[in-house]
């Protein structure tokens, strides 16, 4: 500790700085709530380089014409860089052809989320913090070259333009490709406040043009993640973890390991006993070969059963709340003695794995003080900070370099740094240099928690003459994300409610009495793609289409009259969208049965109407019309496929999605026993997009949360008891 | 002990041990990465190679049983594969980690059905599993690469109504 204050003092940081880190690190967390974020991007990028190139951070241009966009944001599958290349790309008017992308090197200050105030990707904000910056980043650039133009032509300034790439003076027939300006260009001071083009005049955002750029990488087997890394000298290393959460080492026997061909040594280290070896498969059977004696007397050793009957006694008010408070998300009018329940119900939601289908991962390399990682994070920053605290040096020294993701939704950022922290403190005891690669098992992966928490809804409901709410009782149960976070724990984690807060049902509703409680319970949780939408949205969508229905009327048409109430007009635009589209009101093709759903989540709104069958009891998903408003789209044909996508994983979570613990301990382990969806089961999404001129807003994340009410809707109108818990399919 | 192994046409001598399933062969010995590990217990296919053109499970596969087999890994495909140049025509992948297994099992579906229907399709590819979902495109790009026409109830998707947007309130 003293250690990385003196010499955050030798590099010049403030006291202000110093006392902040100082307090944080010592605690072991970082304040974020407390501190500036700007100042939290000062303290987190000490010591990371300030040297760019004469375009600035987030733009290269090479002599051959090339044009490279530096991506701050982690591409995870979401298509984001296909979005971010175009926005520079756009306003520096380069030859979309010889576009291409980079992930950024880690930087806390310099490629700050400007939604989280330090780099990061999530909340579906890649695309809409960078929209005026990225267009800024390419406006300036392009009047770089264009001054070096007009310098180098004797030319007016006004008269130089920029298309596809080609500098051009008409009225001396003069032109050249961007790539031969550079010498010239870089010269050029660069301007900070450049003119971005009116909306109304872009040729490529917005357009089928703007497609991903890793197709060909990706179809090649030639895309580099994390697991394929391999250096000179390196290892590659697994670890034993305890068989529930919480279990400590006491000691254990090599010997069987030691004897492995290929194992090199094992040691502990803080998360369990690390075996490291000359392959994977020799780490592998290594571990398999290694006997550790857990002390398991401070576990979590509660199953997820009894933990649902406490949940569900807590909203009850059967369980003892203890020091638990509950907290109000939404609170209107006064409570009165509830007149007789149109609705009274539960759901109860489980644990969910994310289940990636690249096993978490890192390469560590650790000398003394020097660290650099490499490895596919959501949050760089936050890694830097935990390798920083083990190896003992400042976080922007710790170097990172970010590869594709095998898929993450949400998995790849945690405030502790989880499966980077391990993999620092094995190329640690390693040291010299060495790199090390970490590698977690199928098993590991799906067993190490930071699950999308377990959650109970409960919801008493009255209803006026015309059937629609009158008065809104819900209580929700569940563990906080946000609990014991480096950002301090908030009085109200709006992660467990977002999407039930702030929904239009209950902006439509004159007595509304909501409130949450979190339980502390020893399993690890974390976002999850949407967040607390995976669950706010089937409560709310499901419940409004059983009060629909016992007004008597189209579920369709009971919620435009509440979007009316409540002034919803994206929701009603989306919705309508959706309808005309499926043929809403018209009968559904034989043997099929329509159910709809509508929820916001990130700044954007999605609704879907799903055709569904029943095949031996279980729902079956065909055609999916879905509309989106997510503001002003940018590359259209990505926004189709994460509404596909996030279906795909909305509906396997919907079906089969259930992580059990018995006794502490997690049952699953792979994908036979975690069923995900298969193509055979998997439907035709077809995507809408609302045309807008609002900022854009989210998408990785929006497609995920509405099939599953949208399913359980179908099964509704099919006559089916309403659902009271998720997955449909229970064993 | 070396065993001989053919690989997209090449003999190849490695030096693991005969039980070592083929991946960490292909990967750790012959840094041949684009076959991918996912499960490891032949669930979901990202490991997906050919031996004798049929589809194989290389984690569950010892180096030992495969005598002459002659081996296709996706980069014994060349990237001009009809299949591959139809993933990159409908933007399949996403975060493309499962994207060789899904390309190697469209590839042997292709060779014994030249023009598959959709229920052989998606029982043909069920065994490849995709966390992001590209299932749809997955299912379009083989009907492309087999010259098939697309579903019809499935319109181009990306289409844009006239339905004007009300002004947002973020
Ligand atoms: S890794 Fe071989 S089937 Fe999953
Ligand atoms: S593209 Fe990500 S798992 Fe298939």
């Amino acid at each position: 500790m003293t250690k990385i204050l003196d010499r955050m003092a030798a590099e010049g940081a403030t006291r202000r700085e110093t006392l902040t880190v100082a307090a944080t690190l010592v605690g072991g967390a970082l304040v974020v709530g407390c501190s500036p974020a700007n100042v939290m991007g000062d303290i987190l990028s000490l010591g990371a380089t300030k040297d760019f190139g004469p375009f600035g951070p987030f733009i290269k241009v090479e002599p051959n014409g090339w044009v490279t966009v530096i991506c701050k944001h982690i591409e995870v599958g979401q298509g984001n860089h296909a979005g971010l290349a175009a926005l520079a790309a756009e306003e520096l008017d380069a030859d979309w052809a010889k576009v291409k992308t980079e992930h950024a090197a880690a930087n806390a200050k310099v490629y700050a989320n400007s939604a989280m105030g330090v780099q990061g990707t999530g909340g579906s904000s890649a695309i809409s913090n960078s929209w005026l910056q990225l267009r800024t980043a390419g406006a300036a650039a392009r009047a770089m070259f264009v001054q070096a133009a007009a310098t180098k032509w004797n030319a007016p300034v006004g008269e130089v333009t920029v298309q596809n790439g080609v500098v051009a003076h008409a009225k001396s027939g003069k032109q050249a490709g961007l790539g031969d300006l550079v010498a010239d260009a870089a010269k050029v001071p660069p301007t900070t406040t450049p003119t971005l083009k009116d909306p109304k005049t872009f040729t490529l955002i917005g357009t089928d043009r703007v497609r991903r750029k890793d197709s060909v990488a990706k179809s090649t087997g030639t895309a580099l993640y994390t697991q394929d890394v391999q250096l000179p000298n390196m290892l590659t290393a697994m670890v034993a973890h305890a068989p529930k959460f919480g279990g400590k080492v006491v000691s254990f026997d090599d010997k069987a390991t030691r004897q492995v061909p290929g194992v090199v040594e094992v040691f502990q280290i803080p998360s369990g006993v690390a075996v490291v070896a000359e392959s994977t498969w020799a780490a592998r059977q290594g571990r398999d070969a290694l006997k550790v004696n857990w002390d398991l007397s401070k576990t979590e050793s509660r199953s997820t059963d009894q933990l649902a009957q406490w949940y569900r006694d807590l909203a009850a008010g059967k369980a003892a709340a203890g020091d638990l408070k509950w907290a109000a998300f939404e609170a209107r009018g006064a409570p009165s003695a509830p007149g007789a329940a149109a609705l009274e119900t539960t759901y109860d939601f489980p644990y969910l794995a994310h289940a990636t289908m690249e096993p978490m991962n890192c390469v560590a390399i650790v000398n003394g003080a020097s660290c650099k990682l490499i490895s596919a994070s959501q949050s760089p920053t936050l890694d830097q900070l935990n390798a920083a605290k083990i190896v003992g040096n400042l976080p922007g020294n710790i170097e990172v370099q970010t590869l594709f993701a095998g898929g993450s939704f949400g998995r790849r950022t945690n405030f502790q740094s989880d499966y980077a922290a391990e993999a620092v403190h094995i190329a640690k005891t390693v040291g010299h240099g060495r790199p090390v690669k970490l590698v977690w098992t199928r098993e590991d992966d799906m067993r190490a928690g930071y699950y999308r928490p377990m959650v109970h809804h409960a919801l008493l409901i009255t209803t006026d003459k015309d059937g629609f709410p009158a008065s809104w009782r819900q209580r929700v149960v569940t563990q906080s994300i946000m609990k014991g976070s480096p950002m301090g724990t908030p009085k109200l984690d709006s992660t467990s409610v977002e999407g039930a807060m702030g929904s239009p049902y209950l902006k439509a509703t004159p007595v509304v009495d909501a409130q949450v409680l979190s339980p502390d319970v020893g399993v690890p949780v974390l976002w999850w793609r949407s967040v607390g939408a995976t669950h706010t949205a089937f409560v709310m969508e499901h419940t409004i289409d059983q009060l629909a229905r016992k007004a008597g009327r189209d579920p369709v048409d009971y919620r435009r009259a509440l979007y009316a109430k409540a002034g919803a007009n994206r929701h009603l635009a989306v919705l309508n969208l959706a309808a005309q589209n499926a043929g809403w009101g018209r009968p559904p093709p034989a043997g099929w049965t329509r159910g709809a759903a509508v929820h916001e989540s990130f700044g954007s709104v999605v609704a879907q109407i799903a055709e569904v069958k029943l095949e031996n009891g279980v729902p079956k998903v065909g055609r999916v019309v879905t509309a989106i408003d997510c503001g002003t789209p940018i590359a259209r044909d990505q926004i189709a496929a994460q509404m596909e996508g996030g279906t795909c994983l909305g509906l396997a979570a919907a079906l089969y999605g259930k992580m059990t613990l018995k006794d502490g301990a997690v049952q699953e382990g792979n994908f036979d026993s975690y069923r995900v969806l298969r193509n055979s089961e998997a439907p035709t999404v077809e995507t809408y997009i609302v045309p807008s001129s609002n900022p854009p807003s989210g998408v990785g994340e929006p497609g995920t949360p509405v099939i599953a009410p949208a399913v359980a809707n179908a099964l509704l109108a099919m006559g089916q008891p309403p659902t009271t818990s998720l997955p449909f399919v229970k064993t | 002990m070396a065993t001989t192994l053919q690989i997209n046409g090449k003999s190849v001598q490695v030096k693991a041990a005969p039980e070592t399933p083929l991946l960490w062969v292909l990967r750790d010995e012959l840094a041949m990465t684009g076959s991918k590990y996912g499960c490891g217990v032949g669930q979901c296919g990202a490991c997906t190679v050919l031996a004798h053109g049929q589809p194989i499970r290389s984690c569950s596969t010892p180096i030992s049983v495969l005598g002459t087999a002659k081996i296709t890994t996706i980069e014994g495909l060349g990237g001009d594969h009809p299949v591959q140049q139809a993933w990159i025509r409908h933007d399949v992948p996403q975060c493309g980690y499962c994207q060789s297994g899904q390309i190697m099992s469209a590839v042997v579906l292709l060779a014994q059905k030249p023009k598959p229907t959709d229920e052989e399709i998606s029982s043909a590819m069920d065994g490849n599993i995709c966390r992001c979902g590209t299932y749809q495109r997955i299912r379009a790009a083989i009907k492309d690469a087999a010259g098939l026409p697309q579903v019809a109830s499935s319109p181009p998707p990306l289409k844009t109504p006239s339905v004007p947007a009300p002004a947002a309130k973020i």
